[in-house]
């Protein structure tokens, strides 16, 4: 359709002479070098950000956590930084914590968008007015969205939201963010609110291709609604809803601006220190980038080491 | 919306249509109208409407659904003092390069990968794939440490908006996106193309550019609300006043500011990607929809 309207159309009567037979392999062998130098000099820009934003700091990282920066002088020192690192008591903390939220954010963050999605994908009117309402908190700046939760929601006194709102319903009031047990299902809270617009529309999109002779099919053998969901629903949506889990525990990895707003940084009795927080300490205020470095390399293995306990565990069932 | 009315989902039409499953419809409708109205815009409501409130009228119990006596003053200390004139002009002076350095070398990467295929362009996709297992916190510090020390040519990109461009162009999620909506572009019309004597370059502009719009504008928007929504990144790399991002802005000012003023402040910050998100939202659903990611 759109080739009847490009300008680089003359017509039939253009076209390039057919390779000439005396010598075909030469000619594609100089046009392959040719369409190749194109095809790179496309992807030249990218790469070359790749290579220096990403795949050159990889390695960079790694090395530095083996270094030591002392007045300009740089010298290696093994496993010296991951030493000091595993010796700091805040390290198992953080990583206790990220743990902590890590679970916290699959059951809330992970199961709620997508029982929102197969209620939204049910419903036949209001579908846009309530996709755009899902959304609407992504499109905040987090920063934003963050300290309306500390200031209004997490408020302490009865004058907070969370707080009018329990007090109304004679429900036991919380310190929520004071309280080192509250923290982290207030940093969950949160982050849900936050950002699950994003899995709800992916799910979405995912349960409009299920096919609707499925459903037919599995009410005819009279499957009642949840057995629907289980037996048609989860293994239609199956691969999407194993790349979104993957993409959780990714992100929840990054666990950071949540605990320096609401709390402060390390939160009551160190309950929101997360190892995001802690790279970010040891680099940017204890002036140890080494050690920030170490403690980006531990992450990275212990995703490596998820990731592929993961497929595995994934592959198995396939 | 029209296209799904005609398909079945969990639930079938006829169920819904019989009495009893009719007011339930209904009833459930109702709730979740009423009860995602609260949960999502209420929200926002309070922050509105909080940072119209005073100080004491914010601490008092139970707290006012409506500001007994507007503030406005708590808005305009925001722009003033914190400058917010300036952030957000910095803020979209960032979005925009950024959308320009994303459109122009991830299509164009995306576009050799689809449909020129060079050689070790599947290792090149490979290795660009793998960094989407990377959080941005493993490579925070190097990142870092290269930003201010450029290898080879030794510069340092601090305070400089390239600082936040050219990173964001090491977007895997976009170069995947698009080499998926360029992959279910008939070949025939490359091959077309090519037999009528058209340049790569030709073909992109003429022929794959112009049928991607609905691709190029969900890239467009996520570049846009990326810069928007970063934090830590612009935090690091544009230390100084002059050139930092609203969000950092607020919070380098929350520490010293009256809470209703960092509100308003937050209010102000939010409404360019909200009203970004209102005028696009057509746009950003139906590219999350289609925009390949099926699994």
């Amino acid at each position: 359709m759109a080739i009847t309207s490009a300008p680089g159309t003359v017509g039939t009567a253009a076209r390039p002479a057919p390779p000439s037979p005396a010598g075909p392999r030469r000619t594609s062998l100089g046009r392959k070098l040719r369409d190749n130098l194109t095809g790179h000099a496309f992807l030249i820009g990218a790469v070359l950000c790749f290579a220096v934003f990403a795949w050159y700091p990889m390695v960079r990282g790694v090395i530095m956590s083996f270094q030591r920066t002392r007045r300009g002088e740089t010298t290696w020192v093994g496993w010296d930084n991951y030493v000091r690192i595993l010796d700091d008591p805040s390290f198992w903390t953080a990583w206790k914590n990220t743990f902590h939220f890590t679970i916290l954010a699959l059951v809330l963050g992970y199961a709620v968008p997508f029982f929102v999605a197969i209620l939204l994908n049910e419903l036949r009117h209001a579908k846009g007015y309530l996709r755009i309402l899902v959304y609407l908190p992504v499109m905040l700046p987090p920063a934003s969205a963050l300290y309306l939760f500390k200031f209004y929601a997490y408020d302490p006194s009865d004058a907070g939201l969370f707080n009018a709102i329990l007090k109304a319903l004679h429900l036991p009031t919380s310190q929520w963010m004071q309280s080192p047990e509250m923290t982290m299902p207030a940093m969950v809270i949160a982050s849900t609110w936050m950002n699950m617009g994003g899995a709800v529309l992916i799910y979405l999109a995912a349960l409009q291709n299920i096919p609707g002779e499925l459903y037919e099919a599995a009410e005819l053998d009279g499957a009642g609604i949840w057995r629907r969901i289980r037996h048609v629903t989860i293994p239609q949506t199956r691969l999407i809803l194993a790349l979104l889990a993957l993409l959780q525990i990714v992100a929840t990895m990054q666990l950071f601006i949540e605990p320096l707003i609401l709390a402060n940084g390390a939160g009551a009795e160190d309950s929101a220190t997360s190892v995001a927080y802690l790279i970010y300490q040891h680099g940017f205020f204890q002036n140890d980038l080494n050690g920030a470095a170490a403690l980006g390399v531990i992450m990275l293995v212990v995703l490596a080491g998820f990731s592929a306990g993961y497929l595995r565990l994934t592959a198995k069932q396939d | 919306m029209a296209q799904d009315s005609g398909t079945r989902t969990l639930i079938s039409q006829a169920q819904l249509r019989r009495g009893r499953g009719r007011a339930i419809y209904w009833t459930l409708l109702a709730v979740v109208i009423i009860g995602f109205t609260l949960v999502f815009l209420g929200p926002l409501y309070w922050m509105v409407t909080g940072a119209l409130k005073s100080g004491q009228e914010i601490a008092q119990t139970p707290p006012s659904l409506f500001p007994q006596d507007p503030q406005w003053r708590n808005y305009a200390d925001a722009w003033n003092n914190l400058d917010l004139a300036k952030l957000l002009f910095n803020t979209f002076y960032y979005a925009a390069g950024a959308v320009l350095f994303q459109l122009v070398l991830d299509t164009a990467a995306a576009y050799s990968l689809s449909k020129l295929r060079p050689m070790f362009g599947n290792a090149i996709l490979g290795l660009m794939l793998a960094t989407l297992m990377i959080p941005a916190m493993v490579l925070i510090v190097p990142q870092y440490v290269t930003v201010i020390d450029l290898p080879i040519l030794h510069l340092s990109l601090l305070d400089s908006p390239f600082a936040i461009w050219l990173p964001l162009v090491a977007n895997a999620f976009n170069i995947f996106l698009l080499k998926r909506f360029f992959d279910s572009i008939p070949e025939d019309l490359m091959a077309a193309a090519l037999m009528d004597g058209a340049t790569p370059l030709r073909t992109l502009w003429s022929i794959i550019l112009p049928m991607s719009r609905p691709i190029l504008g969900v890239v467009s928007i996520f570049a846009v609300t990326a810069v928007w929504k970063d934090f830590l990144w612009p935090k690091l790399v544009m230390p100084s006043p002059e050139t930092r991002t609203v969000s950092v802005g607020i919070y380098a000012f929350a520490g010293g500011t009256p809470m209703n003023v960092v509100i308003a402040a937050s209010v102000i910050a939010a409404i360019p990607t909200v009203i970004l998100f209102m005028l696009f939202q057509r746009n950003i659903m139906s590219g999350l929809t289609t925009g390949g990611l099926k699994g």
